[in-house]
């Protein structure tokens, strides 16, 4: 079945997008991304050092990946433009994931800043995927202003929780006209499965797979889930029911 | 609003009393919380929480990896002076100390850069003593200068300054500041700080604070565990750091838990810190402050950090000298002696056996010379 998803003007077959931080060892990244099958990988510029040797996390990603810097560290969106010029001064292309956190204890994005950075951007020509808290007149900002995709969090970053805002994220999906990637908070591949029935177009992960026991083991599972998620997105699920339905109905004979 | 108007009411709790009363019941119903207050903390601390180091050690251990994952920051300090104007009864750089002082002119900076920088080391913590005359502002701005070619993050761990003062290092590339209160007790705070600035307790206290508002990224404090009861101390440190998280959210508060060590003096600490008792130190911090970074010195020997870094650490040293110019074997006279003096890749080969990633770069300095806008 072909089932692009379509970020700018790149085609791309895998929904599972994956993050570089938190392992053990960067050699296990190549193994993950082979088992995940993700053809996106997020890296915060702040980990990149080119003098960094054997050390340094670029050497450790497959030249066919996409890569998506990101601008963690950012507490304004002036440092998130920084961040992101840096970047791709640094030869990692133009895709940046905004991240603008102003908050030490939640990590939550500061949705407003985020906005600011995201216009800026996608006017110097970025492909700009913000992360944001779900929120639909802040993500129709970010639409209107340049966004090729948005980024919600399902929970607070790092701590497995699974889908918390699935309200919201709904409503995002239905009303943003635009690739609803859920970043942030999933903890199960069940977790994932439930954000691409919902219709999320992607999801991105990272602590669940890096800190897994076996890392690798998790992301076939998360590639599967999301495969099947989507699978069930595309297919239909069928409607929820309060009741058992009797599949020979009562008032059949009215005709 | 300062931390030190909560501190003097912190001052008035029956502590003792308290510690007596809690018991497994207390730890167990804490251990269960996923969000911890100042009760919580006090039990944690009490000698009911000491017999649950354990199952301290098993939730501070998966709090700590899925917020920083499998992997500890390294950082080398550099000491760039040791003029001291202070005495301090614990301290080899103490003014009553005759030796001959040292300050690094910026060739000897950019040697022991050199030095520091082939190692991997992109995050330095730059240390002075205090002298105003021997090491102002203006001399910490000039070596940030020749540092910032080679390192990524710049630390200071110098004497309490103005906010101005910290603004003025913020915009010379300076993004963290490390500050120890040494000890919160106010009275041994008054015995140990002899003569010099350092004796003005309140004026060393607010200066994280200060940190805090110059706009640093991330500032770092810490009780010298050792010089007054370490339940107390180690409870008012966290409470500090709560107070500058809840006060200033999008500054990074980490905490240290520095044990006394040798020096060149006879002192000996009040309060036996054990192994044990460090440990529930650093379980508790975990515990309280979930998302705070918590580092690690070399004064803890090799054996005893190898252990540590599975409780909750997220930073620590490497390559350590404590000498002026020791990195370059030039050195003076050690501030204290360290316990561990494995070079930068042993602790690397140290973590990877352990299955922790060394992380060597973790930033990158945004503030910019005006010649090089981007």
């Amino acid at each position: 079945m072909f089932d692009p998803l379509v970020i700018g003007d790149t085609v791309l077959s895998s929904r599972l997008f994956i993050g570089t931080g938190k392992y053990s060892r960067n050699t296990l990244i190549p193994e993950v991304i082979t088992c995940s099958g993700a053809e996106v990988i997020t890296v915060a510029l702040r980990r990149v050092d080119p003098a960094g040797g054997t050390e340094n996390i670029m050497n450790h990603i497959p030249a066919h990946m996409k890569l998506l810097p990101n601008t963690s560290g950012a507490r304004t969106a002036e440092e998130a433009v920084r961040i992101a010029r840096l970047a791709r001064a640094a030869g990692l292309g133009n895709w940046v994931k905004i991240e603008v956190i102003n908050d030490q204890k939640y990590l939550l994005p500061d949705n407003l800043e985020t906005i600011r950075a995201t216009e800026i951007l996608a006017a110097e020509g970025f492909i700009v995927l913000p992360y944001m808290s779900p929120d639909l007149s802040v993500a129709l900002r970010l639409r209107d202003v340049g966004a090729a995709a948005v980024m919600p969090l399902g929970s607070p970053i790092g701590t497995n929780r699974g889908l918390r805002t699935k309200e919201l994220l709904r409503i995002l999906i239905e009303e943003v006209n635009l690739p609803i990637i859920v970043d942030a908070g999933i903890g199960r591949p069940s977790e994932a499965a439930e954000a691409m029935e919902m219709g999320a177009a992607a999801v991105l992960l990272n602590t669940a797979i890096a800190t897994a026991r076996d890392p690798l083991g998790m992301a076939e599972a998360f590639r599967e889930a999301v495969s099947a998620g989507r699978k069930a997105y595309l297919a239909g699920l069928g409607p929820v029911e309060e009741r058992a339905a009797a599949s020979s109905p009562l008032t059949g004979f009215l005709g | 609003m300062s931390f030190y108007e909560t501190l003097t009411t912190l001052e008035k709790y029956p502590y003792e009393e308290l510690w007596k009363r809690y018991t497994e019941v207390d730890v167990k119903r804490v251990l269960q919380k996923e969000r911890m207050d100042e009760g919580d903390l006090l039990v944690l601390l009490s000698p009911a929480g000491g017999t649950y180091l354990e199952e301290m050690a098993g939730k501070a251990q998966r709090i700590t990896r899925s917020h920083f994952g499998q992997a500890i920051q390294l950082f080398t300090p550099m000491y760039l002076a040791d003029f001291c104007v202070n005495h301090c009864t614990y301290c080899s750089f103490s003014s009553i100390y005759d030796f001959p002082r040292k300050k690094l002119s910026m060739d000897e900076v950019k040697r022991e850069a050199e030095m520091i920088a082939a190692t991997g080391i992109r995050h330095i913590l730059i240390l002075t003593g205090e002298s105003r005359r021997e090491n102002p502002v203006s001399y910490i701005k000039e070596c940030v200068e020749v540092l910032r070619q080679y390192f990524t993050s710049i630390s200071i761990e110098i004497n309490p300054l103005t906010t101005a003062e910290y603004k003025e290092l913020l915009q010379a590339g300076v993004d963290g500041l490390t500050l120890f209160q040494e000890v919160y007790h106010q009275d041994t705070y008054k015995e140990l700080h002899v003569k010099g600035p350092k004796r003005n307790y309140r004026n060393r206290l607010d200066a994280p604070e200060r940190g805090c508002q110059a706009g640093f990224r991330s500032v770092n404090i810490g009780a010298l565990l050792g010089m007054h009861d370490w339940r107390k101390e180690a409870f008012m440190t966290a409470m500090h750091a709560r107070y500058l998280q809840n006060s200033y959210p999008e500054c990074e508060i980490s905490l240290s838990p520095p044990r006394f060590r040798p020096y060149l003096g006879e002192f000996n600490p009040e309060s036996d810190v054990t192994d044990r008792a460090l440990v529930q130190i650093i379980l508790a911090y975990r515990l309280f402050l979930p998302r705070s970074g918590i580092t690690l010195s070399t004064r803890e020997p090799a054996v005893l950090r190898d252990q540590l870094i599975h409780l909750g650490i997220t930073k620590m040293s490497a390559g350590v000298s404590t000498e002026v110019g020791g990195h370059t074997n030039e050195g003076g006279t050690p501030q204290f002696e360290i316990s561990d003096g494995r070079s930068v890749q042993e602790i690397t080969d140290m973590l990877y056996a352990n299955q922790l990633q060394p992380v060597f770069k973790d930033w990158d300095i945004l503030t910019m010379p005006a010649s090089l806008s981007i």
